[in-house]
């Protein structure tokens, strides 16, 4: 296994408690896979991709858990270690790309800049280097001494993949790398993660609110609710045969370009307040088939196949039945 | 690697950039007198002493002796028979490099407090801010010519008294601009590729908030070149030197005044208000220049 997170919840500490972000994730990715961590705004899924690589901010704490990358424990690492990781063993394309360079400085610099810090490499090869990237994420290497501001949307996305492949990382995690861009270039973006993912056997996570994407380039799919993970398994099989009601309801909301034709449905209600979250199966308030054990006990996780798991107790009477 | 040719480019670039900066600056009238200004005093303190002789300088005949301005002596002369012109012209460089040496000092103690302060925040921010608080808060004036009488008149100390004690305001805008830079996702993306503290403040920071220090650089000079006149006409300047302060300070000491020797008076005086004002100026225009906001489009 390249990345293997178990049990992992992040907190953060507010005025008045804990948010629980993230309650006991677990995930695993092998080698050149794709695992894409979908869920709806605030469900926790940016604070699960930071928490691996403990970019948290100041307020937030990984509980407990273990997070292990490549047979390597990193969950007691120390901030030095964790340095020498990030971007070495797993990098990660930021949420909202556009803004993560520097204005001031020119965008082959702020990749050069990676390498000398963790290759240890001359300007001149890192300089070579960062040409060479740039033509792996088909952009004209003419233009690295250009700044950020002369680049479009995309091609800003197009920098920060280099940057994040830049040292060879075993993982790349995704947040939400498409979510700034229209179709067109959101396609052409995938495209050349799916190239260089099957190029270099990386294993990838995206995250993101579209099922679409995941669809089309996710090997597994983690469905996330609340902070935890409702339904985890192959993406077709999640796709075709959703078993938690949550990830049935976010299908429906989705308009389907093939098959039947129906109005897109929209979950009722709104996502719960992590302060305080609902009791038992954090879905039920909003659920269409929730029960009165729903609302007192915690749901674990049922097998369903090989690899495919659900957290809902629907599925503990149909299995028990 | 760096090619000719792409050396070329980057000129190209700095000159597109120094044109369409250019372009927008000539639009500002004030800015252009400022520059002006600043340029022909400038000239005068870089050639000027190589063309005054220094004979004039010397006393030659007591009857030259607060005389008014003539064809000989164009701004008359003083109390000894020292051309007034001539002094106006070497003050100028005394003036001039007090001006930029302890407008440099202030802005690396202002601008390396306020980054600091601003990034780390907290304790080492509180620390830093208290201490820029003191500095502005004690009047300037009184603890310049404290620390001045205390390190003794010479060019120097002048230069250090004026930059030690006129950092405070910078630090205080470059802290704030700080605070607003550090949250930008670009610092953050720099924490998460493994920058160190020191290089995000001085790779990602520094030049963000460089416009910032730009523009307040051609203000504290002005204030500078300000001190060292009101220092030198208080009796803290080096006796030494010919500079506008000191000729003041003569000026008045010697009764000027009660003579009736406007020349001796108003020359000194004079440059002094323009090379500040014109220091003023450019400031402003600057100032629209790097921010749009203030830019009228018509």
């Amino acid at each position: 296994m390249l990345l293997e997170v178990e049990n992992m919840t992040t907190y953060y500490k507010l005025k008045d408690g804990f948010v629980r972000a993230c309650e006991n994730i677990s995930l695993s990715l092998k080698q050149g896979e794709a695992l894409g961590l979908v869920g709806e705004s605030a469900s926790g899924k940016t604070t699960a991709a930071l928490s691996l690589i403990k970019l948290l901010p100041e307020n937030a704490k990984v509980m407990s858990g273990k997070i292990s990358i490549a047979g390597r424990d990193i969950s007691q690492a120390m901030e030095a270690e964790l340095r020498r990781i990030r971007w070495k063993e797993i990098a990660i394309i930021f949420q909202g790309a556009m803004n993560a360079l520097n204005p001031v400085r020119r965008v082959g610099d702020q990749i050069v800049e990676v390498l000398r810090i963790h290759e240890k490499m001359t300007d001149k090869a890192a300089l070579l280097r960062t040409i060479d990237l740039f033509e792996q994420v088909e952009i004209d290497p003419s233009r690295v001494r250009d700044y950020p501001h002369e680049f479009s949307g995309g091609m800003r996305q197009r920098v920060m993949i280099a940057m994040a492949i830049a040292c060879n990382p075993k993982v790349v995690i995704g947040d939400e790398p498409t979510t700034a861009l229209d179709v067109m270039v959101q396609a052409q973006v995938l495209q050349l993660l799916e190239k260089l993912r099957s190029k270099r056997r990386m294993g990838m996570i995206l995250i993101t609110h579209d099922l679409s994407v995941v669809g089309e380039t996710c090997d597994r799919v983690a469905v996330m609710y609340a902070g935890q993970i409702i339904e985890s398994g192959p993406t077709e099989r999640v796709f075709e045969n959703p078993a938690h009601p949550y990830t049935r309801a976010l299908i429906a909301a989705f308009p389907n370009i093939e098959g039947e034709r129906y109005l897109a449905q929209s979950i009722p209600g709104n996502p719960p307040n992590l302060l305080n979250p609902p009791s038992g199966c954090r879905f039920h308030e909003r659920c269409s088939e929730s029960m009165k054990l729903c609302s007192c006990q915690e749901p674990l996780p049922v097998k369903l196949d090989s690899g495919h798991f659900a957290s809902c107790h629907l599925l503990g009477r149909r299995v028990l039945s | 690697m760096i090619t000719s040719e792409q050396k070329k480019d980057l000129f190209a670039l700095w000159k597109k950039n120094l044109v369409s900066f250019w372009g927008i600056y000539s639009q500002n009238k004030m800015g252009l007198i400022g520059l002006v200004i600043l340029i022909i005093f400038t000239l005068m303190a870089l050639f000027g002493p190589l063309l005054v002789e220094i004979t004039t300088m010397a006393v030659d005949d007591v009857t030259q002796v607060l005389h008014p301005p003539t064809g000989n002596f164009w701004l008359g002369t003083d109390d000894l028979g020292k051309d007034i012109f001539a002094g106006v012209i070497i003050g100028s460089r005394v003036s001039l490099l007090v001006g930029v040496a302890a407008t440099a000092i202030s802005m690396i103690i202002g601008t390396v407090i306020g980054i600091v302060s601003g990034f780390y925040g907290k304790t080492i921010d509180a620390l830093l801010m208290r201490i820029t608080d003191v500095f502005l808060v004690i009047p300037w004036l009184p603890l310049m010519l404290v620390m001045a009488a205390l390190l003794g008149p010479s060019l120097a100390n002048i230069i250090f008294v004026i930059g030690i004690t006129s950092w405070a305001g910078t630090a205080r805008i470059i802290r704030s601009q700080t605070l607003s830079i550090k949250e930008r996702p670009y610092v953050e993306r720099a924490r998460a590729i493994g920058s160190g503290d020191t290089h995000i403040m001085f790779y990602h920071i520094l030049p963000n908030v460089f416009p910032l220090i730009f523009a307040n650089t051609v203000l504290v000079a002005a204030i500078a070149i300000l001190s060292e006149t009101t220092l030198s006409f208080l009796g803290m300047g080096d006796p030494t030197r010919v500079t506008w302060g000191m000729m003041l300070h003569f000026a008045f000491s010697m009764g000027a005044v009660s003579f009736g020797a406007w020349w001796w008076l108003l020359p000194p005086g004079i440059c002094v208000v323009l090379v500040v004002l014109s220091f003023t100026f450019i400031g402003y225009a600057l100032d629209e220049v790097l921010n749009p906001k203030l830019r009228r489009r018509d």
